[in-house]
């Protein structure tokens, strides 16, 4: 698998990144070498292999629904880069 | 004084009163000031905090194992009030307001916090060279990398500075570096330790274990940091075993599986013959060794660095720059300060990461990659389950080489994740694993790795421990930068 640097602006788009034009070239490179690799996982015949995301059977789990201790809301925001009255202030959502 | 010779000892001093907590703490505070110059293990030290904690413990007459002995943790582990960076500038400054699990249970143990530990960006990497805080030297040799991504740890404690640390493994990340640094390394089941309070990384990965100066010292901190936790819904409801009284130094009738796939040309010949020994070493205590093939192996590096970057792709989405952390300056809109925030914050192999997730979950790559890599991780599982079949525990060598220099694989990500390479299945399995030292190779540690069934750490610890003993490497003194 190679990629392209459409490839690479497309994912950098969805993984909200920037890149920049002395990156790329590197990137291109890197990330198809990579990709070439794990071509490797296509020789194998793998109908029928049930995928694997936890080791574990995950369930659900439960705990009484009673109140607990948790932070306050001082806590909170003690490591907001931009407070205001118990709220985080981001630049502008809507332009216009 | 040192803390070479185990975690026993230091709490015999304790209890009899030859030492106190303070000393211990005063001891540690200057090893780091004596050798941290030139290892720079240490990114945080809480030097007043644990003064204070040394005095209180004192005063209550704690007298657990731990109780009293200095520790020091990866700083991807969050600690209440005390700087919890990742080794990445997204999470510089950041002042937890909780403290994980692990931290929690060996502070109810009274241990005492002495600092954080240098590490790859996020955990990424397997040379600490990806830290954006410092470059950490591996205490056998200052021109060489201490392995990753707990490089931190892993020389801390072969330095001396701690008894002991806390790493976490995604790919390798504890027993890599125990390799490289001649510390043992464990990463237990997955599931044994909670996982609340570790920043994550690849959260189907992910688990954090002890790096210590021997077996029994994993096997003490295993005591206290394992167990279930309703904050960490992976972790497991099962009773935990004693692991001390485990050690019993009986290994005879035990059977080790020696799978062929492990030792491939691309193992270094020097790590081969010290592996080698070992294993007549185990032969020796009774063991018998048995020939196992786990097919699927080759496969592993692959499916791995396609499920690791997308997991972290996902988890990784969260530094965005509006509750905590980095957030990047002069953003024209919230799109804009969302790119701009996460280019800044975080390094090359950290987006190189994210981006190779992002593409394997991307829409028409999903079933080529995502999916493909999570059913070969099933064939890998599985191999593991038809040798246990046969054995009770597999032996392989950690690594393929010694520690390498710096900037020998930084070029080239892939030569770089080649490192990983008979350490990687165990996580994709969840299996229990230990790297103990197994001799050196042209004054270099090597590391032999144990690798164990779900959820018997007490089979692996026995093993290693009774190799350990058997062998007489351990404690390893590094010349501390003085490569002979």
């Amino acid at each position: 698998m190679s990629l392209t640097k459409d490839d690479v602006y497309r994912v950098a788009a969805l993984a909200r990144l920037q890149v920049n034009e002395e990156e790329i070239e590197a990137l291109v490179s890197d990330l198809s070498r990579i990709l070439k690799y794990a071509d490797q996982l296509q020789q194998l015949d793998l109908m029928g292999v049930k995928p694997m995301s936890y080791v574990l059977a995950t369930h659900t789990v439960t705990r009484p629904d009673v109140i607990g201790s948790s932070l306050t809301p001082e806590e909170a925001l003690t490591n907001g880069p931009d407070v205001e009255e118990q709220q985080f202030r981001v630049p502008a959502v809507l332009e216009g | 004084m040192d803390f070479y010779s185990g975690l026993r000892k230091l709490h015999q001093g304790l209890i009899s009163r030859e030492m106190t907590p303070a000393d211990l703490v005063n001891f540690s505070l200057e090893q780091i000031k004596a050798v941290d110059m030139q290892v720079q293990a240490f990114v945080t030290v809480t030097e007043e905090q644990a003064r204070v904690k040394a005095e209180q413990v004192r005063e209550n007459g704690a007298e657990g194992i731990l109780a009293g002995i200095p520790f020091a943790l990866k700083d991807n582990m969050c600690t209440q009030g005390v700087e919890t960076t990742c080794a990445s500038r997204s999470l510089q400054g950041y002042k937890p307001p909780y403290s994980a699990t692990v931290v929690e249970r060996l502070e109810r143990d009274h241990g005492i916090l002495i600092g954080k530990l240098n590490m790859d960006e996020f955990a990424m990497g397997s040379s600490t060279e990806n830290s954006s805080l410092c470059k950490t030297h591996n205490p056998w040799d200052f021109e060489r990398v201490p392995g990753g991504s707990s490089g931190g740890p892993a020389a801390a404690v072969a330095a001396g500075m701690v008894p002991y640390a806390l790493g976490s493994d995604t790919g390798g990340s504890i027993r890599q570096p125990a390799a490289f640094c001649g510390v043992v390394g464990l990463k237990p089941t997955y599931g044994l330790v909670s996982r609340y309070g570790l920043v994550a990384f690849a959260s189907s990965l992910d688990q954090i274990g002890p790096i210590t100066n021997s077996v029994e010292d994993a096997a003490i901190v295993l005591q206290s940091i394992a167990g279930p936790d309703r904050r960490d819904s992976t972790s497991v409801q099962r009773d935990v075993p004693n692991y001390i009284e485990g050690l019993t130094g009986d290994i005879c009738g035990l059977k080790i599986g020696v799978a062929m796939e492990y030792f491939s040309p691309s193992i270094d010949q020097k790590v081969r013959a010290a592996v080698d020994s070992a294993i007549l070493q185990l032969e020796r205590l009774g063991a018998e060794m048995i020939k196992v093939s786990l097919p699927h192996t080759s496969y592993a590096l692959s499916a791995y660095y396609l499920l690791a970057p997308a997991e972290a792709s996902s988890n990784l989405a969260r530094y965005d720059g509006v509750r905590y952390g980095y957030r990047a300056q002069d953003a024209e809109n919230l799109l804009d300060m969302y790119r701009q925030t996460r280019s800044e914050g975080f390094g090359a192999e950290v987006k190189r990461r994210i981006l190779i997730g992002t593409y394997a979950l991307s829409s028409g790559y999903y079933d080529a990659y995502y999916k493909r890599a999570q059913q070969v991780r099933t064939l890998i599982a599985k191999d593991f389950d038809e040798a246990f079949a046969k054995v009770d525990v597999l032996l392989s060598p950690t690594t393929p080489t010694t520690a390498f220099r710096f900037g020998e694989k930084t070029e080239d990500p892939l030569m770089m994740y080649m490192n990983d390479i008979c350490t990687i299945p165990v996580n994709l399995a969840g299996l229990p694993a230990i790297s103990v030292p197994c001799g050196l190779a042209d004054g270099l540690p090597v590391g032999l790795q144990l690798i164990g069934r779900m959820f018997d750490e007490t089979t692996l610890l026995r093993t290693a421990h009774a190799y350990e003993q058997a062998a007489g490497f351990a404690p390893m003194r590094p010349a501390l930068g003085v490569h002979a």
